[in-house]
């Protein structure tokens, strides 16, 4: 549309080839300097405050899982701790603990997609590859610790529904071995790779001050020096006996929340080593009441892209007479549209990509249909297929680089 | 780390007739309930004096005739006030805090569109999260409202 100040008005999205999301941005335009940006959201919203009203606590934990694809038990941790918070359940150390690691090995997950969809949208699509390939080896150990790749069911009210056995400590270890590797590596490029460099510094600006007044929250806020972190300020599961610091970055950019979001993987591998090693014996959930005596608790929980806060109230039955859940990308709209402004159109991508919109993501198993008859596969056939079918189709092989890797941790 | 009792005190120091009204369910939370007229007064001391400089969110409540909301604001030692105000489901009229949390915009147009509060001094803008064909005044999270095919 064209204004007759010489201003352009420009609408992306809600579906457009450089949103992973819907979410709709207007975007008024001089030439390539972005003057404003007013953002539409609420493509996603699918009344699941409304719905958990009208559904047991229990089935609640499934649905409220269901938020987000990336951050399920993220969600589902916040809202148990309300409800026990309430009912007054002493959850098992043990249980806490296996929160705790599942709760980092989402966030490894989660760092190293996001590390991925920044690479994409900077066009270093190699950077792309390698991190999702990488995140392949959190995702395996997800899979094999909770039985699933997304939405993990490991929680319930008043602990968790499956242990972790030592066999499977075991392979959580040796993985971590593994990615500390790779991360080193991804260090490396960030703070020496000129393209990401040039490419990152100086995008997306967020000044302290601004970050601080706007409540930007997460690796956002870190990456301008707020120093707020919901596992260190207001620990909840394990994490208040962890050791771990809170990596914040002064570069107020995208390079700083890229660094910053590394540098947390780092972090991650050293709290799972710890949890790992002082996980105490004993029972991983306590007996939770089917109706949940009247009262009110907050909760908040350390999502990979910031503070999720959940609000519970009850009212003595065995349904909730209210669940309020505030994500983290709501909390950091206000920033993005600050940090777009007097920026060129061509950073857009890049700097809403920054503070890691959510995107779902799932499947782990497939059936295929075979002249006339179909068969299931198992995941670790599904896996032996998909290698098999890029190598003879795609020639795309990567047991050569897969064994050098493997040899340098050795 | 700010104490909790210490905040309870300095509460009832300030605001005298907060005494009685605040609850302090477990290490790190506190609620308490303020009449609307007071509610900027308490809010603004809380941020200014106490510096509780994040907005988590505002939660909005049906209860009856009343619309409830719950400011939640948080201090950086962890500690996190609850404000609790509520207005008349009849007259649902609140003064918007975007001057002293530009943030909250996002919370307050949910405030509008989900319970059917009237935000006094909200910019222009899209509304959240309802679509642009929803009927002005459905509000989904009231008790009393049920989806049309249900």
């Amino acid at each position: 549309m064209h204004d007759p100040k010489n201003k352009f008005r420009i609408p992306m999205g809600p579906q457009h080839p450089a949103l992973k999301e819907p979410e709709g941005f207007s975007v008024a335009l001089k030439g390539e300097k972005i003057l404003g940006v007013e953002i539409r959201l609420g493509y996603n919203h699918r009344g699941i405050e409304k719905a958990c009203e009208q559904r047991s606590y229990v089935q609640d934990v499934y649905l409220i899982e269901r938020i987000c694809g990336i951050c399920s038990h993220t969600h589902s941790t916040c809202f148990v701790q309300a409800v026990e918070e309430i009912a007054g359940l002493i959850v098992p150390e043990r249980a806490q603990y296996i929160r705790t690691i599942i709760g980092e090995l989402e966030r490894i997950h989660s760092h190293l997609l996001w590390l991925g969809v920044a690479g994409h949208e900077i066009g270093f699509d190699t950077l792309l590859m390698y991190s999702w390939r990488d995140r392949e080896i959190v995702m395996d150990i997800l899979a094999q610790v909770t039985g699933n790749r997304v939405n993990y069911g490991m929680n319930t009210i008043g602990g968790v529904r499956r242990d972790i056995s030592k066999d499977q400590a075991a392979d959580v270890l040796k993985a971590m071995d593994l990615l500390e590797e790779r991360t080193k590596y991804y260090i490396e490029i960030a703070t020496q790779e000129t393209t990401i460099i040039k490419r990152l510094k100086g995008v997306g600006v967020l000044s302290h001050e601004d970050a601080l007044r706007l409540d930007a929250v997460g690796p956002t806020g870190r990456a301008s020096g707020v120093r707020r972190d919901v596992r260190a300020d207001d620990p909840y599961a394990a994490y208040g006996k962890l050791n771990f610091d809170v990596i914040t970055s002064n570069h107020n950019d995208v390079y700083g929340r890229t660094l910053v979001r590394v540098k947390e993987l780092m972090e991650s591998y050293k709290m799972i080593r710890q949890a790992l090693k002082d996980i105490p014996d004993g029972p991983i959930t306590v007996k939770a009441p089917r109706n949940i005596p009247a009262g009110e608790a907050l909760s908040r929980y350390e999502a990979p892209r910031g503070e999720d806060v959940h609000y519970v109230l009850a009212n003595g039955t065995d349904k909730p007479e209210r669940v309020k859940v505030r994500a983290p990308t709501l909390a950091n709209v206000q920033a993005v549209k600050h940090m777009l402004r007097d920026r060129f159109l061509a950073d857009m991508p890049i700097v809403i990509a920054a503070i890691d919109p959510c995107f779902s993501c799932t499947d782990r198993m497939v059936s295929l249909n075979e002249e006339d008859h179909s068969h299931l596969l198992r995941w670790d056939e599904l896996r032996a297929y998909s290698i098999k079918w890029h190598r003879d189709n795609m020639s795309i092989d990567f047991s050569g680089l897969n064994k050098k890797l493997m040899d340098r941790i050795k | 780390m700010k104490k909790v009792e210490a905040l309870r005190d300095e509460l009832v120091k300030n605001f005298s007739f907060l005494d009685g009204k605040i609850g302090i369910p477990r290490p790190r939370r506190v609620f308490v309930e303020v009449g609307q007229d007071k509610f900027e007064e308490v809010f603004v001391w809380a941020k200014d004096k106490q510096d509780f400089s994040h907005l988590c969110t505002i939660t909005g409540l049906d209860e009856n005739d009343r619309l409830i909301l719950i400011y939640h604001l948080a201090h950086d030692s962890g500690v996190l006030l609850n404000i609790r105000t509520s207005v008349p489901k009849s007259d649902p009229r609140i003064k918007s805090i975007i001057k002293y949390f530009p943030g909250a915009e996002i919370y307050e147009r949910e405030l509008e569109d989900l319970f059917g509060a009237k935000v006094e001094g909200l910019p222009e803008g899209n509304r959240y999260p309802l679509t642009d064909e929803w009927p002005k005044d459905e509000h989904p999270l009231l008790k009393d409202w049920k989806p049309k095919s249900a």
